[in-house]
């Protein structure tokens, strides 16, 4: 990488947050449990055992069993597979769309800005997750379907952002200096435009897959993600839900689990925040 | 002003415009015939005809969008398939319950999370600055239908406390319904709390490096009037109005609140109505809320306009 001053300076800065790292070891842990969870989980996540129907953690299940006897360790390792996924896939969708528009809205100005825009504050005026669920519902209830929801509904913040990194370079002499040297529009918004905006970028995909992964679970929870029986932390609650007097273990760790991954992006983005721009602190 | 309230709603009209085509659209997502979707699993030949004619599906799309919207201008939401209720005396029903648990949730939030914004600004990179820091990412970072679960889990089932479930409305019985919403209410505020005090903590520390407050120190008021008076007056101003921003928060945060404390409001009507694959409602509650939404943050400039006197210029 040309620039890898800023970069490295940087990560240095993160380094030494160490709420930051201690956020990024977790959400490694997660994505190690993710990629290895044929391997991690002790038993099969789906195998209902009718013998160990909501039995409290022991030495056999360490977190227990759920209503049908399927080890709830299990589930909530290969749980992880479905919230990761949601949280990558999703913010990637909503850069895919986002950035592309928010640059064409900065850059070319007039009525294709003012339309980007319009629309941009429709979708914002949806509130995020009701729009999800307006979304998921009408795609129709699976983890792939979520996933588009929650994309499109995260979409316009990166339209925003970007547009408005956009406005703050545009003028700077060196965007100048390159149309009056003939680059194409597209080059100017590639070399000289988008670099300048991929510190604020980052920071925001990184605050937005926590958003995400909740959206995720709460889609789940509600039933328009990840469908039976396939493991979910979100469905994993909502059976927990009806049972939280007989078996209280079956809401702890999936929840935990739900927290402990937005919690861990959440530090990461704040501290990335502060590592990138030390001038917002 | 009014040039800028003219510009604003002159910016706000496409807006809605835009989300109407959005919530009309969304009847365009679903795979195949509307008319046999919308007519569930009996599939009546009758009711797929009635539904044809009263969606005009043999229009083109802009005419059938002119007749959605025709009807919504006239507050024809439409009706719902389930129980052929009209959609806006559903959302009449429902939403003063969700209103009633987003108000105590809004002060709720504005009681954790004010004072927090304060003592973390003051003292700025204290132990106080970081545990305040923690409650706002607490916040910000909890599944709030798990908070709900595990609310119920200590206060209904352990404590025995409070219900873990169902609404009483206040003016059956005030001390009931209070008991019925405090749990609901907290895990909604809990969400909102974080946010509002990392406003206010920023506005505060802001106003708290202008030259008045060195004045009113010098002057030699008590530290606690310089702080509570001079300083907080003037920033809680974004904060108030950045807060009522939140709303969209509050709501979809209703959602998850009610189906966990089975609370029949505005969230449950709309997830009910996505499992009765009863779309009309749908539409008609992601509407509701748009406008809402949008007349709130006109409010909210409105409001952030009166103000701040140097926007006037």
């Amino acid at each position: 990488m040309r620039d890898a001053g800023p970069w490295h300076q940087a990560w240095r800065r993160l380094r030494r947050r160490r709420s930051a790292m201690l956020a990024l070891a977790v959400v490694a842990v997660f994505v190690a449990l993710a990629l290895l969870a044929p391997w991690l989980s002790p038993q099969d996540p789906i195998a209902t055992s009718w013998s160990a129907i909501r039995k409290p953690p022991s030495a056999a299940h360490w977190f227990g069993t759920d209503e049908i006897g399927r080890d709830v360790l299990s589930r909530v390792v290969w749980g992880s597979r479905a919230s990761l996924l949601a949280g990558l896939v999703s913010v990637s969708i909503a850069l895919l769309l986002g950035v592309p528009l928010g640059l064409l809205a900065g850059l070319l100005g007039g009525g294709v800005d003012a339309f980007i825009s319009r629309l941009t504050d429709a979708f914002l005026a949806c509130p995020f997750l009701i729009l999800a669920i307006a979304l998921a519902a009408f795609l129709g209830p699976s983890l792939s379907n979520a996933m588009v929801a929650i994309g499109i509904s995260a979409t316009p913040i990166f339209v925003r952002l970007t547009r408005a990194q956009v406005l703050n370079v545009k003028v700077e002499a060196y965007v100048e200096a390159a149309r009056a040297l003939g680059n194409p529009p597209w080059r100017i918004a590639w070399r000289h435009v988008l670099p300048n905006a991929t510190a604020p970028l980052i920071v925001q995909a990184t605050l937005a897959v926590a958003g995400a992964v909740i959206a995720e679970a709460s889609l789940s929870f509600l039933g328009l993600g990840q469908q039976p029986p396939a493991p979910s932390w979100g469905s994993m609650l909502n059976a927990a839900k009806n049972y939280i007097d007989q078996a209280p273990w079956m809401a702890v760790w999936p929840g935990l689990a739900i927290f402990g991954l937005v919690l861990s992006f959440n530090l990461l983005g704040d501290g990335l925040r502060d590592a990138l721009d030390p001038r917002q602190r | 002003m009014l040039d800028f309230l003219l510009r604003r709603l002159a910016q706000v009209l496409p807006t809605l415009l835009f989300v109407s085509m959005l919530i009309f659209g969304l009847q365009q997502l679903l795979p195949g015939d509307p008319a046999r979707i919308l007519a569930g699993e009996e599939q009546d030949p009758a009711v797929i005809a009635h539904l044809r004619e009263r969606l005009h599906l043999d229009e083109p799309l802009p005419v059938r969008y002119a007749y959605w919207m025709g009807g919504v201008l006239r507050g024809d939401l439409g009706e719902s398939l389930r129980t052929q209720q009209p959609v806006l005396d559903l959302v009449r029903q429902k939403l003063p319950v969700t209103l009633q648990l987003a108000a105590m949730a809004f002060v709720i939030a504005l009681a954790i999370g004010i004072p927090a914004g304060i003592v973390a600004a003051v003292g700025r990179g204290t132990w106080w600055d970081s545990l305040a820091n923690a409650v706002a990412l607490w916040g910000i970072s909890t599944p709030n239908f798990w908070l709900g679960i595990l609310m119920i889990l200590l206060f209904s089932v352990q404590l025995g406390w409070l219900p873990a479930s169902g609404y009483v409305s206040p003016f059956e019985d005030l001390k009931a319904s209070l008991a019925s919403t405090i749990m609901p209410a907290f895990v909604l505020g809990n969400a909102i709390a974080g946010v509002l005090m990392r406003h206010t903590r920023s506005a505060m520390l802001q106003v708290l490096s202008a030259d008045y407050i060195a004045t009113a120190r010098s002057k030699g008021l008590y530290e606690r009037t310089v702080i509570l008076k001079h300083a907080l007056r003037n920033a809680l101003t974004p904060v108030i109005t950045l807060g009522a921003l939140e709303l969209g928060t509050l709501l979809s945060g209703a959602v998850l609140t009610e189906q966990v404390f089975s609370i029949p409001g505005f969230g449950k009507l709309i997830v009910d109505a996505v499992f009765n694959r009863d779309y009309a409602v749908v539409q008609g509650v992601v509407l509701v809320t748009a406008t809402a939404y949008v007349a709130l943050s006109l409010l909210a400039d409105r409001a952030y306009f009166a103000a701040n006197p140097k926007l006037r210029v």
